[in-house]
C-alpha cells in the first residue's frame, strides 16, 4: 500500500477520521503501537473505562440476566490477535494494574469483557470503517464483547473506497471459512421512538488509534 | 398486518391509525428528517447513476438466476455450509424446524429477518416447541407484543418509550422507566443472557454472492454478528433475489442501501461469512451453518417481463419513508408483512390476492416512491399492474367497470358531463361551490368545498375564441382533461389569451376525451387503452409542434403511460411517438419554450407560494419553471414547507380514502398559510379543486388558482 505521510496518504488518513468522528468514534493519532498500549491502560484505569460491574448491570434486571452479570469479577483487557511478544507486554502492564489480560477463553467471558483491543487489516476512508479479518473466534468476540473497542489501524493501510479493497477482500473471502467484519462506529440503535442509543449488543464506544507507519 | 376482509373495515382500521397521536406525530418528524438525513449521506454521490448502475446489475442477474444459484451453492457447499432451497414459506419453515430438530437445538436467536416475517418462521418453530428469541431492540419489543413489524427497516416506530418501558416492566418483573438510554440497557443484558443460552442462531442475509459462496449481513446493532458467531447451529433463510454475482455487485448496493434506508453512509456493521467458521461451541469447533435459498413467487416474478423489475428492491424501506398514506397510517396498515409501495406488491405475490385486494387500492399515485427507490422501480405502476391483475381474478366492482364504458364513449361522458350542470341546480351556490353534497356523497367526503360544473365548458367556448394568429412563431394543439374542460374553462381561457399574445397559434381538436388516467387508477386497463387510442388520434392531424396541457397529470400520463399502454401496438407505435414526443406541462412551455420574462409582465407583489403537484415535479422532474415564472410576474413568490408533497386529491383517491386525503389538505394548507401567502398557485386542475375546497371549508381569504390565470392576469398590454 501506500508509502509514508505522502500528500495521498495524509489525504486518506484525514477523510478517514472526519468521517470516523462523523459517527462517533474516537481517533487518535499514535507513533507505536507501546503508546497504543499505554491508551488503552489509560482508558481502562485513569479514564474509567474498566469497571467490575458493566454497562446495564444496574438496571433492574431478570434473574437469568443478573446471574449472568454476576459472572463478571475482574476488570479483563482481551487482546487475542496480537502476537506474543506484543500480548506480553501489555498482559505485563494490565497485571501491573491489578487488570487481566486475555487472549484466548473469550466463552468464559461471555458477560462481557471491559476492553478489546485489536489491530484492524485496514481501513475505508469514505465510511470511516475498520475491516477486521477474524475467522479466529476468539478476534470475533473480543470485538463483540467488549464495552470498548480500542483498535489500532496503521495509517498505510487506509484504502480510499470499499471497491479499492475488493482485491483484499477477495483474498479473505477466498480462503475458507472466513469471517470478515466491517465496523463503523459504536453498535447503534434508534428503534424506540427513533433516538439514537449507542451500545446495545456491541461496544459502547469505538477507539480508534491510527498509527505512524 | 393488515387483513381486513373488505374496504370498508379496512377504512375502519386506518381511523385508527389517524386517532393515534403518537402515531401521527412520530411518522410526521420521521418524514421530514429522513430527507433530510438522506440528503446529507448522498451528497458526494451521483444517486440517480448509482441508482441506475444498481438497476441495471440486478437485471442482468435475471436470465442467469438459475446458474448464479449453482454457483452460489458449490461454493457455500465447498466451504462446509449446507444449501436448502424452499419452493415456498412452508417448505422453508420446515427444513428450518427439521435442523433444529437434528441438531438438538432448543433455544434460539434471531438477527431480524424480514424473510422471516414473510415466512412467518417463529410460529413453526414455536409450534415445534422452540424457544425463539428476536435480538434485533425493534424486533424484540414486537415479538414481546405479538405484533408485526410496522416499517421495514424501524419495526417498532409506532411505540413511545412508556409502551416500551411496560413492557420490559413485565420481562423484567421490575418497575423501568420510560428512559431510552436505560431501555437499550435493560435490553443488552437480557438478550446477552438469551445469546449465551442458544444452541440455534438465524438470520437472513443482504447479499448471497454467487463468486465465493459469501453471505452478507448489514446491520447496526450488533446483534446479527453474535447471533451467527454464538450458538453452534447458524441457519440463513434469503429469498433468491438476494444473489449477485461477485463482491463488486454487493458493494455497490452496499453504497446505496443504508443511505437510501436511513440516512447512514454505512451502518455500524456488515458481516461477510464464507463457510463454516470456527465455534468453540461445536463439537468439533466448527460451526453447523445451513443456507435455506428461498423461492415463495420470486422465480414467477423474475420470468414476468414487467414484475422482474421487483427483483431490484434491496429491502431499504424508502418507499415508505416517502409515502404520505404511510406517513398517516403507519405500516400496520400499509402493509401485510412487507410495508410501503414495494410491501403492496409483494403481498400479491408473497401472500396472495385476498391479503393484498384492499391494500392495493392505498396508493395516491403520487410517485414520491418511485423518485426515490434504490433500484429505480417503477412501483406506481406495478401497483396499479397488481390492481388490475386483482380486479380480473376476482372481477371488477361495478362503479370502476361503468366509468371505464363511460370514458370509451367520449359522447356519452361528455353528455354526462353536461347533464350534472342540471343536476347540480338545486345544491349550486352563487359562488361556484356546490352548497352541500348531493346524497350520493357521504358525510367524510365534506371536507372540502367541491365545484360545479361550469355553464359552458371550453370546448363550446373554442369557436368565439379561437382566431387566426399572424406570423405565428408556433403551432400548439391545446389538451385540456375533463376537469379544465368541464369545470374550470378559465384556465383554458386564461392560457390562451396569454399564448395568443405571444404568437402562439392554436388548435383544439374536438375529439380529444379524457387522458384516461382515472380509469387507469381503478385498474380498467382495457378501457385506459381506448381512450389513449382516441387521444392519439385525435391529434395526429394536427400540425403542431407542442401538445400543451395545463393539467400536470395529463401531461405526465400521455407522455409517459401512453408508451406503455399502445407499445404493443405496432399500428399506434409511431403515431404515439410522435404525440408524446410534442406532449409538454404549461410551465415547462410558457418559460422553456415561449420563454416569457420578467418585462412581459407587470406584477403586484402579491405575497404567493407554490403547490408542485406530484405529476409535475415527479411525474415530468419539473421544479423550477412555475417557481421563475411567478417570480417573473412581480409575484412576492414565497415556497412553502413540503411543497412538493402531495396535496391527498390523487383523483378517484379522494373518492375511495376521503379521510386520508382530508389529512394530507390539512397538512398542505398549514404550511401554505405558514408564508402568509395570499394567492396558492398551483399546474393541476385537480390539486386547485383540492386545495380552493379545501380552503374554502376553512373561511380563509387566500386564492387559489391556475400558475396561468396569475401570469395572464399580470401580462403587460404590448403598447
Amino acid at each position: 500500500m501506500s508509502e509514508n505521510n505522502t500528500p495521498q496518504s495524509d489525504h486518506l488518513a484525514d477523510r478517514f477520521t472526519e468521517k470516523a468522528r462523523a459517527v462517533s468514534a474516537i481517533v487518535e493519532p499514535v507513533v507505536d503501537l507501546d503508546q497504543a498500549m499505554a491508551y488503552c491502560l489509560d482508558l481502562c484505569g485513569r479514564r474509567g473505562a474498566c469497571r467490575i460491574k458493566i454497562s446495564g448491570c444496574d438496571e433492574a434486571l431478570s434473574q437469568p440476566a443478573d446471574t449472568l452479570c454476576d459472572l463478571k469479577q475482574e476488570k479483563i483487557v482481551a487482546a487475542p490477535g496480537l502476537t506474543q511478544d506484543q500480548f506480553a507486554s501489555l498482559a505485563a502492564r494490565c497485571r501491573e494494574q491489578g487488570m487481566t489480560c486475555i487472549r484466548s477463553g473469550m466463552r468464559e467471558h461471555l458477560s462481557g469483557v471491559d476492553i478489546g483491543f485489536t489491530v484492524a487489516d485496514f481501513g475505508i476512508a469514505e465510511t470511516g470503517t475498520l475491516v477486521i479479518n477474524c475467522p479466529d473466534e476468539e478476534l470475533r468476540l473480543a470485538t463483540m464483547l467488549s464495552e470498548y473497542h480500542v483498535c489500532v489501524l496503521r495509517r498505510s493501510t487506509i484504502v480510499e473506497d470499499a471497491f479499492a479493497a475488493d482485491r483484499h477482500l477477495l483474498k479473505f473471502m477466498r480462503k475458507t471459512p472466513d469471517y470478515t467484519a466491517f465496523i463503523t462506529g459504536a453498535s447503534r440503535t434508534a428503534d424506540i421512538e427513533r433516538v439514537l442509543a449507542l451500545g446495545v449488543h456491541g461496544p459502547l464506544e469505538l477507539h480508534i488509534l491510527l498509527l505512524e507507519d | 398486518m393488515q387483513d381486513a376482509k373488505n374496504l370498508k373495515e379496512y377504512r375502519k382500521e386506518m381511523q385508527e391509525s389517524l386517532d393515534n397521536e403518537f402515531l401521527r406525530k412520530s411518522l410526521d418528524t420521521f418524514a421530514v428528517a429522513y430527507r433530510a438525513s438522506r440528503a446529507k449521506a448522498f451528497a458526494e454521490i451521483d444517486v440517480h447513476g448509482l441508482i441506475a448502475e444498481v438497476a441495471a446489475a440486478k437485471d442482468s442477474v435475471l436470465p442467469k438466476l438459475d446458474e448464479l444459484y449453482d454457483q452460489f451453492r458449490k461454493n457455500a457447499e465447498a466451504a462446509g455450509v449446507q444449501v436448502h432451497f424452499a419452493r415456498d414459506a412452508e417448505e422453508a419453515n420446515a427444513i428450518i424446524a427439521e435442523i433444529a430438530k437434528a441438531t438438538g437445538s432448543k433455544k434460539i436467536v434471531k438477527s431480524k429477518s424480514m424473510t422471516a416475517e414473510e415466512t412467518l418462521l417463529n410460529h413453526t418453530l414455536e409450534d415445534h416447541g422452540l424457544e425463539v428469541t428476536e435480538t434485533d431492540l425493534g424486533e424484540w419489543i414486537i415479538q414481546l407484543r405479538h405484533e408485526g413489524p410496522s416499517h421495514m427497516v424501524m419495526p417498532a416506530i409506532h411505540l413511545s418509550r412508556y409502551q416500551v418501558g411496560d413492557l420490559f416492566s413485565d420481562v423484567t418483573g421490575a418497575k423501568q422507566e420510560p428512559d431510552i438510554e436505560k431501555l437499550v440497557k435493560v435490553a443488552r443484558r437480557e438478550l446477552r443472557s438469551k445469546f449465551v443460552e442458544a444452541d440455534m442462531g438465524i438470520t437472513g442475509a443482504n447479499f448471497a454472492i454467487a463468486d465465493t459462496g459469501t453471505i452478507g449481513l448489514v446491520t447496526n446493532e450488533g446483534n446479527a454478528r453474535l447471533v451467527t458467531t454464538l450458538p453452534r447451529v447458524h441457519v440463513a433463510l434469503l429469498g433468491i433475489d438476494k444473489l449477485v454475482p461477485s463482491l463488486t455487485d454487493a458493494l455497490r448496493i452496499l453504497k446505496v442501501l443504508p443511505r437510501n434506508a436511513t440516512g447512514q453512509q454505512i451502518t455500524s456493521y456488515v458481516t461477510w461469512i464464507t463457510g463454516a467458521n470456527e465455534c468453540a461451541a461445536a463439537g468439533n469447533r466448527k460451526k453447523e451453518i445451513h443456507f435455506v435459498v428461498l423461492d415463495n413467487g420470486r422465480l414467477e416474478m423474475a420470468r414476468d417481463p414487467l414484475f422482474s423489475q421487483v427483483f431490484r428492491c434491496v429491502r431499504c424501506g424508502a418507499c415508505a419513508n416517502v409515502c404520505p398514506v404511510y406517513r398517516l397510517v403507519g405500516g400496520h396498515k400499509m402493509g401485510h408483512i412487507y410495508i410501503g409501495a414495494i410491501g403492496l406488491i409483494l403481498t400479491y405475490f408473497f401472500h396472495g390476492p385476498e391479503k393484498a385486494k384492499n391494500l392495493i387500492q392505498n396508493c395516491i399515485n403520487c410517485e414520491a416512491c418511485k423518485d426515490i427507490c434504490a433500484g429505480g422501480i417503477d412501483l406506481p405502476r406495478l401497483i396499479k399492474q397488481v390492481h388490475v391483475r386483482i380486479q380480473d381474478e376476482k372481477g371488477h366492482p361495478l362503479p370502476s367497470l361503468l366509468l371505464g364504458q363511460i370514458l370509451k364513449n367520449r359522447k356519452l361522458f361528455h353528455t354526462l358531463l353536461r347533464t350534472a350542470k342540471w343536476a347540480q341546480r338545486p345544491v349550486s351556490g352563487e359562488d361556484g361551490f356546490m352548497r352541500h353534497l348531493p346524497m350520493m356523497f357521504f358525510k367524510e367526503h365534506d371536507f372540502k368545498a367541491l365545484p360545479t360544473v361550469a355553464e359552458k365548458p371550453f370546448r363550446d367556448r373554442w369557436q368565439e375564441l379561437a382566431r387566426p394568429i399572424d406570423n405565428p412563431r408556433l403551432r400548439v394543439g391545446l389538451f385540456s382533461g375533463c376537469v379544465q374542460d368541464f369545470v374550470y374553462p378559465e384556465q383554458m381561457e386564461a392560457a390562451f389569451h396569454l399564448f395568443a399574445e405571444h404568437r402562439v397559434a392554436m388548435s383544439f381538436p374536438m375529439a380529444q376525451s379524457c387522458c384516461g388516467l382515472p380509469v387507469q387508477m381503478m385498474g380498467e386497463a382495457k378501457a385506459s387503452r381506448d381512450v389513449a387510442v382516441q387521444n392519439v388520434r385525435a391529434f395526429e392531424k394536427e400540425n403542431v409542434d407542442y401538445i400543451v396541457t395545463l393539467c400536470a397529470s395529463c401531461a405526465s400520463h400521455l407522455k409517459h403511460n401512453y408508451p406503455v399502454l399502445l407499445g404493443d401496438d405496432q399500428k399506434m407505435l409511431e403515431k404515439t411517438k410522435s404525440f408524446t414526443a410534442k406532449v409538454i406541462d404549461f410551465s415547462s412551455f410558457a418559460h422553456d419554450v415561449l420563454g416569457l420574462k420578467a418585462e412581459d409582465f407587470s406584477g403586484d407583489g402579491k405575497p404567493a407560494t407554490f403547490h408542485s403537484p406530484c405529476h409535475l415535479c415527479r411525474g415530468l422532474g419539473v421544479h423550477e419553471a412555475p417557481r421563475a415564472l411567478l417570480r417573473d410576474a412581480g409575484l412576492d413568490y414565497r415556497e412553502a414547507d413540503e411543497s412538493e408533497v402531495c396535496c391527498g386529491f390523487g383523483g378517484t383517491f379522494s373518492a375511495k380514502f376521503p379521510e386520508l386525503s382530508a389529512e394530507m389538505l390539512r397538512k398542505k394548507l398549514d404550511h401554505v398559510e405558514v408564508t402568509g401567502a395570499e394567492i396558492l398557485l398551483t399546474d393541476c386542475p385537480g390539486c386547485v379543486m383540492q386545495l380552493r375546497g379545501g380552503l374554502k371549508k376553512r373561511g380563509s381569504q387566500i386564492v387559489v388558482q391556475h400558475t396561468a390565470e396569475a401570469l395572464a392576469a399580470r401580462r403587460r398590454k404590448p403598447e
